[in-house]
């Protein structure tokens, strides 16, 4: 079967048990990717496939043939950073350090929404023309991925520093939830 | 999870050829299937990619709109036509999962997701639904995300779906051609037989799902859960609602997570439907709908924070239909 994985064309005969999340680790030893609960509630195991976020744990690797598959590895490296990797290491968006791959490329495919017009449930009205990267809307679109370090704060600041049209600027955006 | 094959149909006929093999089951997004198969709480044999075809929203010509059931819910959330002809359903969609997991989640599967009732996923629990005749360990159980409303003494499990208000119709294909079956009537009540939740025939497919010309008046969607995003409903409400002096000319009531299937409040609506939009007429349409419920050690709670919430939707609708 064949995929796009981070840029590289691969062939993989597999057992077709086998979640995109399994075969990205286990086969292609891209460990950025994360198995938190292997069921869809954390984010820890999210990648982008043809640049949408999707819970690769979720995902049976089968369905996936022949799409172009990005994990953390494909963003950036050390050296040459994602300038969302920047950010994180800059407001201190992690403890631990497990959850932040996906996190990263959950905020990556967010931002590909925000441009498509796709609204949010704290959306004021979801037939406007375009949809603002305030705190709120942030938050409410990141939920999927779960810290457990509590790095939230952090981890809103890296976004907003990278992708926010209040760059660098967290006391003047409205307050936290 | 147990073994099993795996095939891509190119198209409606395709899959349907397929998905009448015993053993066989179609596959959307898999976000609920095959978490339920990991579980080997579904084991099928063979599993049918859906996701190739019927992935487009198309005019009716009357104003309405024909969503193919392969289109992922991202996509219904953020269709222009679907956010300002069906705003409710846009909410309804986004307030519902995560990002990603809407962004691999289809129309159909939605329809057709399980339960999330605990003792329907733990294989030491006893289930009705699960294994029919062990009995439900919910009943005497934790059961705050429980129903309350048309439950049996088999199963009190409630559905994850909750868009009963648009007077959708799905349709249906298989041995026996196609058909169209309103929503309200898609999923069953438990009954004595928990384990069947649709009107589904075996190896029918679900093709579109396909709404009508939206109403003139306001609509409203709301989901009230245990944390602000990212949860299942305690309690959900879609409103429609069209006030003309004072009058309630039009209104439409769905409630999620109160039920075995999403629960369309007929008995609120026929309250309602000329009477005076008034905060009393409101909330006593709202008890006249609970008046038939029932609550179980930790949900209880729900008939009161139902008719509240109906109350409020409807009261808040019609201040938006004032200022107009």
């Amino acid at each position: 079967m064949h995929f796009v994985i981070n840029g590289n064309e691969v062939e993989l005969d597999f057992d077709l048990r086998t979640s995109l999340l399994d075969l990205l680790r286990e086969r292609r030893h891209l460990f950025g990717v994360k198995m938190g609960c292997n069921q869809g509630a954390c984010g820890a195991c999210t990648v982008l496939v043809n640049g949408a976020r999707i819970n690769s744990c979720l995902a049976l690797a089968v369905q996936y043939q022949d799409c172009e598959i990005t994990t953390i590895e494909g963003l950036g490296a050390p050296g040459k950073l994602h300038p969302l990797q920047a950010a994180f290491v800059e407001h201190d968006g992690f403890q631990c350090g497990y959850c932040t791959p996906g996190q990263i490329c959950s905020a990556i495919g967010m931002v590909e929404e925000l441009k498509c017009g796709v609204p949010s449930y704290v959306s004021e009205d979801v037939a406007a023309e375009g949809f603002a990267l305030t705190d709120a809307e942030l938050r409410e679109r990141m939920s999927g991925n779960l810290c457990r370090c509590g790095a939230y704060n952090g981890i809103v600041d890296a976004i907003q520093d990278t992708f926010g049209t209040a760059k660098g600027e967290p006391g003047k955006r409205e307050a936290s939830i | 999870m147990n073994p099993f094959t795996y095939e891509r149909a190119s198209d409606r006929l395709a899959a349907q050829t397929l998905g009448a093999q015993a053993g066989a089951k179609y596959l959307g997004g898999g976000t609920n299937l095959v978490d339920l198969m990991r579980e080997t709480i579904e084991h099928p044999t063979l599993l049918v990619d859906v996701t190739g075809f019927s992935c487009a929203i198309e005019e009716t010509g009357d104003g309405g709109l024909r969503i193919g059931a392969g289109v992922k819910n991202t996509a219904v959330a953020a269709d222009r036509r679907v956010r300002e002809r069906y705003p409710m359903l846009s909410e309804a969609i986004l307030a519902g999962a995560s990002a990603q997991i809407r962004n691999m989640a289809t129309v159909g599967g939605n329809l057709l997701q399980r339960t999330r009732c605990g003792y329907f996923y733990d294989d030491a629990a006893h289930c009705n639904k699960r294994a029919p005749g062990t009995g439900c360990g919910a009943i005497e159980g934790f059961n705050r995300m429980h129903a309350i409303l048309g439950a049996s003494t088999a199963c009190v499990a409630t559905h994850p779906s909750d868009m009963a208000a648009l007077d959708a119709l799905v349709t249906v294909e298989g041995r026996n051609g196609a058909r169209d079956i309103p929503l309200i009537d898609f999923h069953v009540l438990p009954g004595e037989t928990p384990q069947i939740e649709t009107v589904l025939e075996t190896g029918e497919l679900i093709t579109a799902v396909t709404l009508p010309p939206s109403l003139a008046g306001r609509s409203s969607y709301r989901k009230v859960r245990d944390r602000a995003s990212y949860a299942f409903a305690l309690i959900s409400v879609a409103a429609v609602l069209e006030v003309q002096g004072g009058v309630v000319k039009e209104v439409r009531i769905a409630l999620g997570g109160v039920a075995h299937k999403p629960w369309r409040a007929q008995a609120a609506e026929a309250a309602l439907k000329g009477g005076p939009a008034t905060e009393a007429a409101f909330r006593a349409a709202a008890q006249a709908e609970l008046v038939s419920s029932r609550g179980l050690r930790d949900n209880a709670f729900k008939i009161e924070l139902g008719q509240r919430v109906i109350t409020d939707t409807l009261v808040k609708l019609t201040a938006l239909q004032e200022i107009r």
